[in-house]
């Protein structure tokens, strides 16, 4: 039998070094030495690593509203540029994805886009204002098919709503993701609150504004029986809390940026925007405490909280900047630098983190397919990420396909290129340039 | 020295640069025609994007004492109206011409910004940015005192040995930290006092003392107490219960005054002052207060700054 891609040379995230072919209906046909490659275009993958494609649950498109920074097709190529096969489009776009109307538009771009899978992540409350609850069933009935919900950008500050809406989800297995910052104790926030910030002049975000939201939602996920997510865990007490709430059976999932792994609050000394972010960057100590709680377990997953933000929104003083970074082409080599590169995870713990349990998190049965050792699985879609560890580079956001340019590691020096994607079989990305997209049927 | 951004990041060599080369300047103000020629043909602008008639005055009358041109840029936007952008404006100015931009701002930051983004070739003076720094008014500050201690014998002393007490709004005062830096460097030592929820998070890592009880500091007979002015809407933001629990704990109050009356203690306020909430019309008028010289002295230091940073500059 012919297939349309065998990849050869290629290691798993097993460590297993094995050819791959790819079949004309898009799934993995077959997983083996020496697989015959007659009428197959190949690919040489020797010296690079096959991952599962990567799941993004922390993506922000700006489609509808806000396309100067970004819009499905841009934020999609962008996304399939960094290896991801999924992202999760938030849900503060302008008017709210808090309609059934609005998160099929967004579901309906990214099929029509046909870089990477586009899963609209419905508003907890109507206009993301965290008074009354949006249409969770409505959004869920769609054909976005919606079971992610949150108003990240804003906190489900009241603590009855952030209760009504993890019993409601309950009734199909949906699960609310929350951006965890206290609102009062974060009024005019601008950087965490440390002697830095006090010293530059700017307001603080106290570690404790994080960590009360998230010690109240565990305990109420644990009372009303319900799955509760926690966005950009920023803090080493946060991790302290989702370590505790996890060893009482307490079914939370745990997010952590790519950013906070890496960068700290001293890059605030420059006053250069680019690096406003929130949750805002934290200490040395945290970045610690962070990079640990992935490495076991206590975070589950990756997001990026790509955040794409025009030039003026930027280009201005500190404290009326926009806050947040790109972070989808740059995603998989700050990792590599983070948490492989320092001995924390290796290749089978990146496709846990950013693929496998992302998407266990979302209950996709298509993304995120590897065996518990780490082996792709034939006959699943071949969703595929492969990456080579060794060129290094200098980020340049010019080269990005995103439409934004505010990237944090600007001039900073990585490793690592995704060189080619498959997104359901087809390959969106060939020697690190995107080819063609995926026809979805009508 | 290219800008004057903050004294956090200021040498104690410039420091005291700057402080001695105020006391030349001082003598020009003393002069039957208070002007030197030194900087004509040379333009400083004075950009503020925060009211503030005494510290722009105050720069301007440095300016044409050393015959500069003058061109005042007021801008009114805040943080809620945004209008053009700070690059937009500075832009706009260079345009127009400008050797050195005076620069007030109601962000924290602006300044540094202006000088590292390659938004502007012209020298920056940080006339004030947000909550974060005012290094002209902790200079005069630092020069007031030396004067007071040192009299005719002030050039070349540093404040080694100094204590100076700085009471009040420490968490919102840009007077207060460039004042900090600027009196650590040069020998001083520092004690802050008010009320704990205007003590900023980390000033356990600053190089000062932290001591709420104001009387048994006084008792110590500091050198100086700097009265800082309370600001309106910190009393509608509950950082304190009331203005007259405020008086009461850290007020130079009628009472308190008279603990230091006819002392040494020097009482300085960067001015304007609310007389009855944190000075009293007794200590406000008192010759112990040097509020009057720090504005005197305003003009000297500026004028050393300018002079720092513009003189041998193109233009001249």
């Amino acid at each position: 039998m012919t297939h349309t891609y065998v990849m050869t040379g290629g290691t798993t995230p097993d460590g297993v070094q094995t050819d791959m072919a790819i079949a004309a209906d898009g799934t993995i046909a077959q997983l083996g030495q020496n697989l015959n490659t007659d009428g197959s275009e190949v690919i040489d993958a020797t010296g690079k690593i096959i991952l599962p494609g990567l799941v993004d649950l922390h993506t922000h498109l700006r489609e509808p509203g806000n396309d100067d920074a970004e819009t499905v097709e841009t934020g999609t190529r962008a996304a399939a540029k960094g290896g991801f096969t999924a992202v999760h489009a938030m849900a503060n776009s302008n008017p709210v994805a808090d309609t059934a109307g609005v998160v099929e538009q967004v579901h309906r771009l990214g099929r029509a886009s046909g870089w990477t899978d586009v899963y609209p992540v419905g508003a907890v409350t109507v206009g993301l204002k965290g008074e009354q609850l949006a249409e969770l069933s409505a959004m869920y009935d769609s054909a976005a098919n919606v079971t992610m919900f949150s108003d990240d950008g804003m906190c489900v500050w009241d603590p009855v709503l952030m209760r009504r809406a993890l019993e409601y989800v309950k009734s199909f297995d949906g699960f609310i993701a929350q951006h965890a910052q206290e609102p009062r104790l974060t009024e005019g926030a601008q950087m965490n609150e440390s002697a830095l910030s006090s010293e530059l002049g700017l307001a603080g975000w106290p570690a404790v504004a994080e960590e009360s939201i998230i010690a109240r939602d565990v305990l109420l996920a644990q009372h009303v029986d319900s799955r509760v997510h926690i966005c950009h865990v920023s803090t080493a007490g946060s991790v302290e809390l989702i370590r505790w709430a996890k060893s009482q059976g307490i079914n939370v999932t745990a997010e952590v940026t790519p950013h906070h792994l890496l960068l700290t609050e001293d890059y605030v000394k420059t006053y250069d925007p680019v690096f406003k972010v929130n949750p805002p960057l934290r200490k040395d100590s945290d970045v610690r405490a962070l990079r640990e709680g992935l490495a076991d377990g206590t975070i589950d997953t990756v997001g990026t909280d790509h955040a794409p933000h025009t030039a003026e929104t930027k280009q201005c003083e500190w404290v009326v900047a926009a806050m947040g970074m790109t972070g989808l082409e740059t995603a998989l080599p700050v990792i590599q630098h983070t948490m492989v590169d320092t001995g924390l995870l290796d290749w089978h713990g990146v496709a846990r983190v950013m693929s496998v349990n992302p998407a266990r998190i979302y209950r996709h049965t298509d993304q995120g397919q590897l065996t518990d050792t780490g082996s792709l699985v034939s006959g699943a879609l071949a969703n595929l990420s492969v990456y080579d560890p060794n060129p290094t580079f200098v980020v340049n956001p010019a080269d990005h396909a995103s439409k934004s340019a505010n990237s944090p590691y600007q001039g900073m020096e990585l490793s690592g290129q995704v060189t080619d994607v498959f997104y359901r079989g087809h390959r969106v990305v060939a020697n690190a340039e995107l080819t063609t997209p995926y026809q979805h049927s009508r | 020295m290219r800008h004057l951004l903050a004294t956090r990041e200021l040498s104690y060599d410039h420091a005291l640069a700057i402080l001695d080369t105020a006391q030349e300047m001082a003598t020009v103000s003393d002069r039957s025609i208070k002007k030197l020629p030194t900087l004509r043909g040379q333009t400083v602008v004075n950009l503020f994007f925060e009211d503030s008639t005494r510290t722009r005055t105050s720069f301007e009358a440095a300016a044409k004492r050393l015959s500069a041109d003058v061109l005042n840029f007021a801008v009114k936007t805040s943080s809620v109206s945004k209008g053009e952008s700070l690059k937009d404006t500075v832009q706009t100015l260079e345009a127009i011409g400008g050797d050195a931009i005076v620069m007030r701002h109601w962000a924290s930051g602006a300044a540094q910004q202006l000088a590292n983004f390659g938004w502007s070739s012209s020298a920056i003076i940080n006339a004030g940015d947000g909550t974060h720094e005012h290094p002209t008014q902790a200079l005069l500050d630092a020069f007031t005192l030396r004067n007071r201690l040192h009299g005719t014998q002030a050039t070349g002393k540093d404040l080694n040995g100094v204590h100076v007490v700085i009471v009040g709004d420490i968490l919102h005062s840009r007077v207060a930290r460039s004042n900090v830096w600027l009196l650590h460097t040069l020998g001083a030592k520092v004690t802050l006092s008010g009320p704990p929820t205007l003590m900023p998070v980390g000033v356990n890592t600053w190089p000062v003392e932290v001591n709420y009880d104001l009387d048994g500091i006084l008792a110590q007979h500091p050198d100086a107490v700097m009265m800082l002015r309370v600001q309106a809407e910190r009393m509608a933001g509950a950082f304190f219960p009331s203005p007259a629990e405020y008086t009461r704990g850290w007020g130079l109050t009628n009472d308190r005054y008279q603990t230091i009356a006819d002392t040494d203690t020097l009482i300085m306020h960067p001015g304007p002052m609310n007389r009855g909430l944190e000075i009293s019309a007794a200590a406000a008028d008192s010759a112990q207060n040097t509020a009057l010289e720090q504005v005197a002295n305003g003009v000297s230091v500026r004028m050393a700054v300018l002079y720092l940073l513009l003189a041998g500059q193109p233009g001249q």
